[in-house]
């Protein structure tokens, strides 16, 4: 099996299906002859031609627009918004155009388009380009969102994204693109979209997390064991929608649980969570379920960010809080 | 020396076929259209008209629900849409009902957009056509899109698209045009300059003297029509339609209109914006009374055919609102089907609370 980074997944996912169906269209800033600015649409200008994958003008508003209407006349399209932090200026293209299609269509029509985009902390980016934003997408209806912590489910997760006749929003966390290296099939595979994963069993306490923030919680795990801690680990992999099954049953079996995210605390995925267990297995806890997350700020400038974003040690800390409550 | 903005916008005159009189004034410009046709094209106008004032006192009897008038504006509305093949594709604002309707959505379903029913956003397959856009200057980038993809596709058809003065000042506008320019998309861009968004007059929405100008910056063509004059707005959009198909890029349309009602019925009041003498000016323009007198010349019109239009657009209206009326009762249960092609758990859970809901 190859050993893949991130990014080679994903440029991997969308090559295998611009090659399973021709009415796909990978378009965005610089993804053309350039390969986008981290190299993620690499070769497949060169491989499918200017037809399947190319450039578009600056404009991220223009790029919803421009792909609603491309997935209006049978394509499926998957664009590129070269960072997350400028989501803002394709809103309305997302959450009041594509994410209300088939709704406002009673079901006639629908937009099968694939927004993918870099996010996440901890490279040192100028502003607006880090910024955990999926809260924003997590609170509108009509759309689902993914994120990818591994070589491995960034390819499975991007093929069933591209697939899925709903728009995706699929957002890929910078730090992890070249980070480290995984097994990846060469051949395809997919990852159904709403499915957790966990990454390690444990039966002490859950921690429920996404993105980044798998690998620190892994790292916790390991710290937790030594403290004869057991730490269950899950990855959501799709946020929306929640795979409320898994976490459900994880929490019913360690009555303990955390949830860990990137993003500033207020109004976030873990808020949900946490109401969620709340609503569903309140009566199998045996401590409140805390979060691990960033402060209510903006996204820090570069140099406090080692600071901001929750690392491992948040991770142990607030799981034995909630094993020694 | 001359200033570039004043040597580009002077250029920009207003194209026009038919005079106040209904006089041609511009006999090189005359569309080839049939006797039929020209018949047809008046026949849209008076239907159109007679709906619009069914619409607005079945509005008053709170029978129809949200409604934008469109007394004014028929030959911009009816005139550009009298260009397009039937697998043209149509993305229009919430005025743009009249050309949806007569591209072959179907007049109860208008009714029910109105009412605000789902059944008034299913487009009927084989209607190229999306539902009325709320959002000003959505629907141009989108047009952008569509236009793209058609070109993409080799097909010989367009997507027009229509906003309003007001529209042209969204940066949607500017990045629609700009787009579709890049790619030489099949696109026709609508701008209906009603001299009014809501209350602010155009004058204020930019220092720009026209807003067929704005095409320049795009790189592409742009053309300034009376929009009163139901012939100049078939001319110039057939000219645009056969540009777009012949792979020479999309249009900017800037049709001169007035909307002689208010900008919807939901309680605007034009008379704290606009003054009884620019309403009687603009009347003296009137579409339907200029392609009248014109038709009449010729002996293609007669007060007998309008009465028969009169009478059939009453008709349909009745029958259509019938049909409305007759629509079933709205569920929460058929809106929560609609949000994904398969439902995730929570929408499925919603789906049973409301199921049980909705049968007590």
């Amino acid at each position: 099996m190859a050993q893949m980074t991130m990014i080679q997944a994903i440029t991997d996912a969308m090559r295998n299906e611009l090659k399973n169906n021709e009415n796909v269209l990978v378009f965005g800033e610089d993804v053309g002859q350039n390969g986008g600015v981290f190299r993620a649409t690499e070769g497949l200008q060169k491989e499918f031609g200017e037809d399947r994958v190319f450039d578009t003008p600056l404009a991220e508003s223009g790029i919803g627009g421009l792909a609603i209407g491309l997935g209006l006349t049978g394509f499926r399209p998957v664009m590129e918004i070269q960072f997350f932090g400028f989501v803002f200026e394709v809103f309305d293209s997302i959450a009041a155009q594509m994410a209300r299609m088939r709704y406002r269509s009673g079901g006639v029509y629908n937009s099968p388009v694939t927004i993918r985009s870099p996010f996440g902390g901890g490279v040192k980016t100028p502003e607006l380009h880090a910024d955990s934003l999926e809260g924003l997408m997590y609170q509108t209806p009509g759309i689902k969102v993914v994120i990818p912590a591994t070589p491995y489910d960034a390819k499975g997760l991007l093929i069933s994204a591209i697939r899925d006749n709903d728009p995706v929003v699929y957002l890929e966390h910078m730090k992890l693109y070249r980070s480290f290296r995984g097994e990846v099939p060469e051949e395809e595979y997919t990852i159904e979209l709403g499915k957790a994963d966990v990454k390690r069993e444990g039966k002490d306490v859950s921690i429920i997390t996404y993105g980044a923030m798998v690998h620190a919680s892994l790292k916790a795990a390991d710290e937790l064991e030594k403290d004869g801690i057991s730490a269950e680990v899950i990855d959501l992999r799709t946020i929306s929608p929640l795979d409320i099954d898994t976490i459900i049953a994880s929490v019913e079996k360690t009555g303990r649980a955390i949830v860990v995210q990137e993003a500033q605390k207020q109004a976030g995925i873990g808020a949900f969570v946490v109401a969620e267990i709340n609503d569903r297995a309140i009566l199998n806890l045996e401590a409140p379920v805390l979060r691990v997350t960033a402060p209510d700020t903006v996204f820090p400038y570069a140099s406090a960010e080692d600071v901001w974003i929750p690392d491992h040690r948040d991770i142990v800390d607030k799981a034995k809080k909630v094993y020694n409550f | 020396m001359t200033k570039t903005i004043d040597a580009v916008q002077d250029q920009f005159e207003t194209f026009q076929i038919l005079s106040e009189d209904g006089e041609v004034v511009n006999e090189s410009a005359m569309p080839k259209l049939s006797d039929e046709q020209l018949q047809e094209l008046m026949r849209r106008m008076v239907y159109t008209r007679i709906w619009d004032q069914r619409a607005i006192s079945l509005n008053r009897q709170g029978r129809l629900g949200f409604y934008a008038p469109v007394a004014g504006q028929e030959a911009s509305m009816l005139g550009s849409h009298f260009a397009l093949d039937k697998e043209d594709w149509i993305l229009p604002g919430y005025r743009d009902i009249p050309q949806i309707v007569f591209h072959g959505f179907p007049l109860y379903q208008a009714f029910l957009w109105s009412r605000g029913h789902f059944q008034g956003g299913q487009i009927p397959e084989g209607v190229n056509v999306l539902m009325p856009q709320i959002i000003i200057g959505a629907q141009i980038i989108q047009a952008a899109g569509v236009g793209f993809g058609l070109k993409k596709q080799g097909k010989k058809n367009v997507c027009i698209t229509y906003t309003g003065d007001g529209g042209a000042s969204q940066g949607d506008f500017y990045e629609g045009l700009n787009f579709a320019g890049a790619y030489a998309a099949n696109a026709i861009f609508v701008v209906q300059n009603n001299r009014f968004a809501i209350s602010v007059p155009v004058e204020k929405q930019s220092a720009a003297k026209t807003i067929a100008q704005k095409a320049v910056a795009a790189g592409i063509e742009g053309i300034q029509v009376d929009g009163m004059d139901v012939l100049a707005v078939y001319a110039a959009t057939q000219q645009a339609r056969e540009r777009a198909i012949a792979g020479e890029g999309p249009t900017l349309i800037e049709t001169l209109t007035y909307r002689y009602g208010p900008h919807t019925m939901a309680g605007d009041d034009p008379t704290r914006y606009r003054t009884k003498d620019l309403d009687s000016e603009w009347e003296k323009k009137d579409p339907l009374v200029r392609f009248r007198k014109f038709l009449e010349k010729k002996n293609l019109w007669s007060e007998e055919q309008e009465n028969k239009v009169v009478e059939e657009a009453k008709e349909d209206i009745k029958a259509s609102i019938k049909k409305a009326d007759g629509a079933p009762k709205q569920k929460v249960t058929d809106l929560i089907n609609f949000m994904f092609e398969e439902l995730p758990y929570n929408l499925r859970e919603q789906l049973e609370q409301y199921t049980a809901k909705e049968s007590k």
